[in-house]
């Protein structure tokens, strides 16, 4: 049965004349000014509306299995989809960890059953995430996994993080690791500068991200590897990068929303929401963050969304659990760079559909024949994120009851509505 | 150099921590830390304990400031000087005194900070006495825990002692006079220490001429410089011109991290020696916020001699502890008052 969907009035990012869309099995089937005539049994009004793509998430926590008191597919993905995104990638870091072909089937069950939006595991790079043996990577990516991560977790030596590449090369498999020296790193939780110098907080100096990027790129040229960094947070390490891949090794990259939007100021009054991994950095590294995105040398913003119940975040910020559940605010964030004239639209669109897209081998187009991903939004208008218009478990959001631009109207993925105005 | 002259810009924390810590109309309600204190407060806390060293020379020493009044020595840290003088302060105030030493007891049987301190509010405490091991945790408990109830901050992580710094700044008030155009400079572990922090923001509150940090670079923070002091790492030259000299404690487990080699090693380059002292001013004053570590920074023969004012930094302990409490207990009073009003206006 032919199942369709019309929308009429939408307008493409910067366009003015206002077109229709009509989607049929799934798959965006024509894009034009006069299909309003055309059949469908669903019809969306989108007059004032912007039709972006849908988004697509290289890092995002659903907390399922394991970890129920912070959120779950359905929850999260539910958020996700309030958030523009169509498809989102698991992070491996789960209870028990996403290092067996049981686990990821579970993930991709339960996804099927409860989840509106696409979602695509990653697979742990090592058993348990400990960072010491190898995860039977062929098999979990036989089971579903389109990449491999060790989390925000480091590993054990550079002789494994060597054996890891070289094991994932053989097999054509694209790892996704966040650069941590841990000995560097220690027991840190904030950017050793001027704000740790004055409040007395644990370093995490720039050095124990960078070091780790260096020995990372040296070791996926001598690999061959295809390497794609998470959530860089300085500076320095977005030049590597791009010295890396000037050289011609295979190397993306991806940057956190918040880090281009906070720096290490946001910790000075103790607020453990702004408790992330790695830590907020200098304004300088924000300002090189922003142009790396601009550039292309950073290819994706991811939402790192890591949804908590409120008691992980309720201690002294030394304490607390890392992260921010950001999966709903990024695009208002995006938005909010553009305002202020510090990223272009045009960067932004791509860092957070084509750019992550391609590194997961999928699409992410309004095109006719491509899949029916789409998201809706009045640009103009403006929310705020409170306990009553979040749907993630994780009420730490954070920008929290300021007044954002861009409200998500429509998502629609595979030719579904997955979100609808409340 | 300190642009002591320079007209105060409060920041965004220092704006956070002044309105966390001021009643509407500017009175202390708790003590967490110096930021966002500005210097007639820290004269009037001060002024205040110069006051309350007189009632300790009495025979009768109580004053019924805090008479009906409970409070809480929740130390999630051990410590047993520091408790001491917060306890004699508060019987001095005429309070009741409830001494917890957490560390062993409730958050051991896995009870949250948050649940055991909604428990002890229930209980009508005035006011806590914290210590812990985390920076932040007594601004965590006065924001988001028990807002109701005065928290005087007694030692968080490596952030601030402000009590301690305060009772510092008293014994050099009373040595020098006043603050202008001393040079002062803290010797040692600078990076875990939250008396330095503390020690810091007061005399540029104050407005002394400078403050010198001499250290390794192991025991300095990243970015020191954007304290707002001078860094010298030759304590010999850094002793020039100095008025006072503030030795901080170094702790054994140091060596451990490889941050320094050995005590005898320490000892030699920024030990507080004969020799080394001589090259201040004569008049300079030695402060230690204790307990001294003989032969580690200090020799005994300066720990012991004539420009030492070690001993009366304890005896200042208490008047100090004695000005915060009464002041943050009739802020917090106000603060409730005030909220009853509003709550009558409301209905």
């Amino acid at each position: 049965m032919s199942k369709t969907l019309r929308i009429d009035g939408a307008r493409l990012p910067g366009q003015e004349s206002p077109l229709s869309v009509l989607v049929s099995d799934g798959r965006i089937k024509a894009v034009g000014a006069e299909l309003t005539g055309a059949e469908a049994v669903q019809v969306i009004d989108a007059a004032g509306l912007t039709l972006m793509p849908g988004f697509v998430d290289l890092c995002c926590n659903l907390r399922e299995p394991g970890n129920g008191q912070k959120g779950n597919i359905a929850s999260e993905t539910r958020a996700a989809a309030r958030g523009g995104y169509t498809t989102v990638c698991a992070s491996p870091d789960t209870s028990p960890v996403n290092d067996s072909g049981a686990v990821t089937h579970l993930v991709r069950d339960v996804a099927r059953a409860r989840s509106g939006i696409r979602v695509l595991p990653i697979g742990a790079a090592t058993r348990g995430l400990s960072g010491e043996l190898l995860s039977d990577m062929v098999g979990l990516k036989a089971a579903g996994c389109v990449a491999f991560s060790n989390g925000s977790r480091a590993m054990a030596n550079a002789r494994i993080l060597r054996r890891c590449m070289a094991y994932a090369r053989t097999f054509d498999l694209t790892l996704m690791l966040q650069p941590l020296n841990q000995a560097l790193a220690a027991d840190g939780y904030a950017h050793d500068g001027r704000v740790a110098a004055r409040l007395g907080l644990l370093g995490v100096p720039e050095v124990a991200e960078t070091a780790a990027v260096m020995e990372m790129l040296l070791l996926a040229e001598e690999t061959g590897v295809r390497l794609h960094l998470g959530q860089l947070s300085c500076g320095r390490s977005v030049a590597m990068v791009a010295e890396a891949r000037a050289r011609g090794v295979t190397v993306s990259a991806d940057v956190a929303m918040h880090q281009l939007l906070f720096t290490e100021e946001a910790l000075s009054g103790f607020d453990s929401r702004y408790h992330v991994v790695p830590p907020l950095r200098s304004e300088a590294d924000r300002k090189a963050l922003l142009e790396g995105v601009e550039s292309g040398v950073i290819d994706a913003i991811v939402s790192q969304h890591q949804p908590h119940d409120s008691a992980a975040k309720q201690a002294p910020l030394g304490v607390t659990e890392p992260g921010l559940s950001t999966v709903e605010s990024v695009f208002s964030m995006g938005l909010t760079l553009v305002r202020r004239g510090e990223l272009s639209f045009a960067a932004l669109t791509r860092a957070l559909t084509t750019g992550p897209a391609s590194i997961i081998g999928q699409r992410s187009e309004i095109a006719e024949g491509a899949e029916a991903s789409l998201g809706l939004w009045d640009l103009n208008g403006e929310w705020r994120a409170r306990p009553d218009t979040i749907r993630s478990v994780g009420q730490h959001v954070p920008v929290p009851n300021e007044p954002l631009p861009g409200v998500l109207r429509w998502t629609i993925h595979g030719g579904e509505v997955v979100c609808r105005p409340d | 150099m300190i642009p002591a002259t320079d007209p105060v810009v409060l920041s965004a924390h220092d704006r956070a921590s002044r309105n966390l810590q001021l009643t509407g109309d500017g009175q202390l309600r708790h003590f967490i830390t110096l930021d966002g204190l500005d210097l007639v407060m820290l004269t009037d806390i001060l002024d205040t304990a110069d006051s309350f060293i007189e009632v300790g020379e009495r025979t009768i020493k109580k004053v019924p400031l805090l008479r009906g009044r409970t409070v809480v020595n929740l130390f999630f840290e051990s410590s047993t000087r520091t408790r001491s003088t917060f306890e004699l302060a508060a019987k001095r105030l005429s309070a009741d005194v409830l001494n917890l030493d957490i560390s062993t007891s409730a958050t051991s049987k896995g009870e949250t900070l948050s649940d055991t301190l909604l428990n002890l509010e229930a209980m009508a405490s005035d006011m806590f006495v914290v210590r812990h091991s985390q920076s932040g945790a007594p601004h965590f408990i006065a924001e988001s825990v028990t807002p109701g109830v005065a928290i005087i901050n007694a030692g968080d992580g490596r952030h601030a002692h402000p009590t301690q710094a305060m009772l510092d700044m008293l014994t050099i008030r009373q040595n020098k006079g006043s603050f202008e155009g001393l040079r002062v400079a803290i010797v040692g572990d600078i990076l875990h220490s939250r008396v330095a922090r503390s020690q810091i923001r007061a005399l540029q509150t104050l407005g002394v001429a400078e403050v010198r940090l001499i250290a390794p670079g192991t025991l300095l923070p990243a970015d020191a410089e954007s304290l707002g002091c001078t860094i010298e790492y030759d304590m010999r030259r850094g002793m020039a011109d100095l008025d006072v000299v503030i030795m901080l404690r170094l702790q054994k487990e140091r060596m451990e991290g490889a941050l320094l080699p050995s005590e005898r090693e320490f000892y030699r380059l920024y030990g507080l020696d004969t020799e080394k002292l001589a090259l201040a001013k004569p008049d300079c004053i030695v402060m230690h916020p204790g307990p001294i570590n003989r032969g580690v920074e200090i020799e005994s023969a300066v720990a012991d001699g004539p420009q030492s004012v070690i001993l009366n930094q304890v005896t200042n302990g208490i008047a100090i502890r004695m000005a915060v409490m009464s002041m943050a207990m009739s802020g917090q009073v106000a603060d409730r008052a005030a909220r009853v009003r509003a709550q009558e206006a409301d209905q």
